[in-house]
């Protein structure tokens, strides 16, 4: 609660938290239109292609214009919104037990499983984030798209999107795993772990009992601090072409409105980098004041200047 | 000192390894037969059975059972190990090169765009930190950071697209595409420090200020030396352990790093090597490429290593 009062007397803060808030309505709100097309079986209204209206400068009617399908581009943006947090959540499903999980164990037995979860997470650091993360799409997209039993997945899910998680998952668990190892090293010579001990708590009680709530807070904090970075990496996998291509992520908008700009047609590029932009800037903003707020021993520079 | 650096250096043997291994997983296992992806998506049964047995696709992953003793290593893995310590990445198959001939040509224009790139934002970057350290507190402090993180918050696709289409093609003061010269560089170079310079000077500037509440600080501050010099000659020279670990493990990004700006202004390096050969599904470059950018990060972790022993005497050699 201390966190929270100090997070409120922070002004931009605040102001950021103002603009997550937009954007997670926005999500949800595009989340229950694609669900409820999705449910009853008929194109979403954002997948409606009207040609007569194709490629239109941004007027009272199409606020960020049409694009080459004659689609409103201010609805694929709102769409886009759905697909980064999709990425968020899904990236978060194997980034946080994994990173969560394999630090814990490695942090609380030491020894031998600390060196070979260190040697595992070693290996898979030394590969440049972009070049592992191209690979990962680029194999599991093939791999999802000529398997007969990943086609139910598919019907929900696009398999370009699975593809994208899959990869920013399975690179992404390596930054939370060595925060976590870090903290359990520290807390497990802790007072109170000796007292549980000493009153015959097992390892795994002492670990994501005792432990785990003390710890928990990185994972927030390393979440707010990784989202941009999804965001950004999507729109780079897109135009690699082992991002999502049957959606309409701000990536895939950004690399469709690539060829249209010769034509001038600035709308469609200026729409989804707005959108773009202030998510990305208020994570990044409010990401750094919650680290300051939750983890006084982590607290940068930056408060104590301020 | 020496018996230090070797040691160092043979544990990079079990990482490359260890990569070399995740790679093999990811490519060979668990992406299924590469015949497929390589063959494209209309290919005849036929075509996708000849590439498995020219390319050894139908072989053990890792021990040859069969004929046992002789022939345990003709496995894939093994096989795979062997031809990369001779340096043979395996052949293009669009164009049928040798793919460490690709890698060799590409090394040179991808240089030509990353290090004067690796230089001026680097240089812009400690400069920009050094001023908000000096100001910290003040409006030029703060208005830098806001900026960085601005900066940082677009995409670098962004910037290309707009870059390349105002700046080069609307109002010509840029060539478009290309690589015939140095002016072609200019607007690369350009952009890769504008979408760059933003998380450098955030970090840079946390690393002066972790220092400057430092107490050395406040003894030189009390000895009457000025707050430029305690900067430059105290601070500056603290701060350089940081510094110098983030310049060295982003050394190797000058190998991979440019794969947007090569791609977009049509520069013949690496990164638009690799580019084109993720469309093409030309699966030997993406592998050698993934390997070697790995080595490299390796390698440059464990010469900082060696770089702290230098650049700080307090760090004992373990």
């Amino acid at each position: 609660m201390i966190a929270w009062q100090q997070l409120r007397r922070n002004r931009l803060a605040m102001a950021c938290l103002a603009i997550l808030i937009v954007y997670t309505g926005v999500w949800l709100y595009a989340e229950g239109t694609f669900w409820f097309a999705r449910l009853r079986d008929v194109t979403p209204a954002y997948r409606v292609s009207n040609y007569a209206i194709r490629n239109q400068p941004p007027s009272t009617a199409h606020w960020l214009g049409t694009n080459y399908a004659g689609r409103d581009n201010f609805v694929q943006v709102v769409q886009g919104t759905r697909i980064a947090f999709e990425i968020a959540v899904l990236t978060s499903v194997i980034v946080i037990p994994l990173g969560f999980f394999l630090g814990a164990l490695a942090g609380y037995f030491g020894r031998t499983i600390d060196t070979a979860i260190v040697y595992l997470f070693s290996v898979v650091g030394s590969v440049p984030d972009i070049l592992l993360i191209t690979a990962i799409s680029y194999v599991v997209r093939g791999v999802v798209e000529r398997s007969p039993s990943m086609q139910t997945v598919t019907r929900y899910i696009d398999s370009g999107l699975l593809a994208v998680c899959v990869g920013l998952g399975f690179t992404g668990w390596v930054g939370l795993c060595r925060i976590i190892r870090a903290e359990y090293l520290k807390h497990r010579e802790r007072q109170y772990v000796l007292a549980a001990r000493s009153l015959g708590a097992s390892n795994m009680a002492i670990m994501f009992r005792h432990i785990a709530p003390n710890v928990s807070h990185l994972i927030i904090i390393n979440f707010s601090l990784r989202f941009p970075g999804l965001i950004l990496t999507e729109a780079v996998l897109s135009y690699l072409g082992v991002g999502i291509a049957n959606e309409p992520s701000w990536g895939a908008i950004i690399n469709d409105a690539k060829q249209r700009l010769w034509l001038g047609n600035w709308w469609e590029l200026a729409g989804a980098t707005a959108a773009m932009f202030f998510l990305v800037l208020a994570l990044n903003l409010f990401g750094d004041a919650l680290r300051d707020a939750l983890d006084p021993k982590l607290r940068t520079a930056e408060a104590r200047a301020a | 000192m020496a018996a230090y650096i070797f040691r160092r250096l043979i544990s990079v043997v079990p990482i490359s390894l260890g990569v070399l291994f995740v790679t093999f997983l990811l490519f060979r296992v668990i992406g299924g037969n590469p015949a497929y992806r390589i063959a494209g998506k209309n290919a005849t049964p036929a075509k996708i059975a000849q590439i498995t047995r020219d390319r050894g696709y139908d072989q053990p992953y890792f021990l040859n059972f069969k004929d046992f003793p002789r022939q345990l290593f003709h496995a894939q893995f093994p096989r795979l190990v062997r031809s990369i310590l001779r340096g043979d990445f395996g052949e293009s198959i669009t164009n049928k090169m040798r793919v460490s001939e690709l890698l060799r040509a590409g090394i040179l224009p991808s240089l030509c765009v990353t290090t004067p790139l690796f230089i001026v934002d680097l240089c812009l970057a400690v400069g920009l930190a050094l001023l908000a350290a000096y100001f910290r507190g003040t409006w030029i402090d703060r208005s830098l950071v806001v900026g960085a993180v601005m900066a940082l918050s677009i995409s670098e696709i962004v910037y290309i697209m707009i870059a390349q289409y105002w700046l080069a093609s609307e109002w010509r003061l840029f060539p478009v595409w290309g690589f015939e010269g140095p002016q072609y560089l200019v607007l690369p170079v350009l952009i890769g420090v504008v979408a760059g310079v933003g998380g450098g000077v955030r970090f840079y500037r946390t690393v002066m200020l972790d220092e400057i509440y430092q107490d050395y600080v406040r003894t030189a501050r009390a000895k009457g030396v000025s707050p430029p010099r305690v900067l430059f000659h105290h601070v500056l020279r603290n701060a350089l352990i940081p510094i110098l670990t983030n310049v060295i493990v982003a050394l190797p990004f000058l190998y991979t790093g440019a794969l947007l700006l090569e791609s977009f202004f049509g520069i013949p390096g690496l990164g638009r090597l690799l580019v084109t050969s993720i469309s093409n599904g030309d699966e030997d470059i993406i592998f050698a490429e993934t390997f070697i950018g790995a080595v490299l990060f390796v390698l440059a972790n464990t010469v900082t290593d060696i770089a702290y022993t230098w650049a700080d005497p307090r760090i004992r050699l373990k």
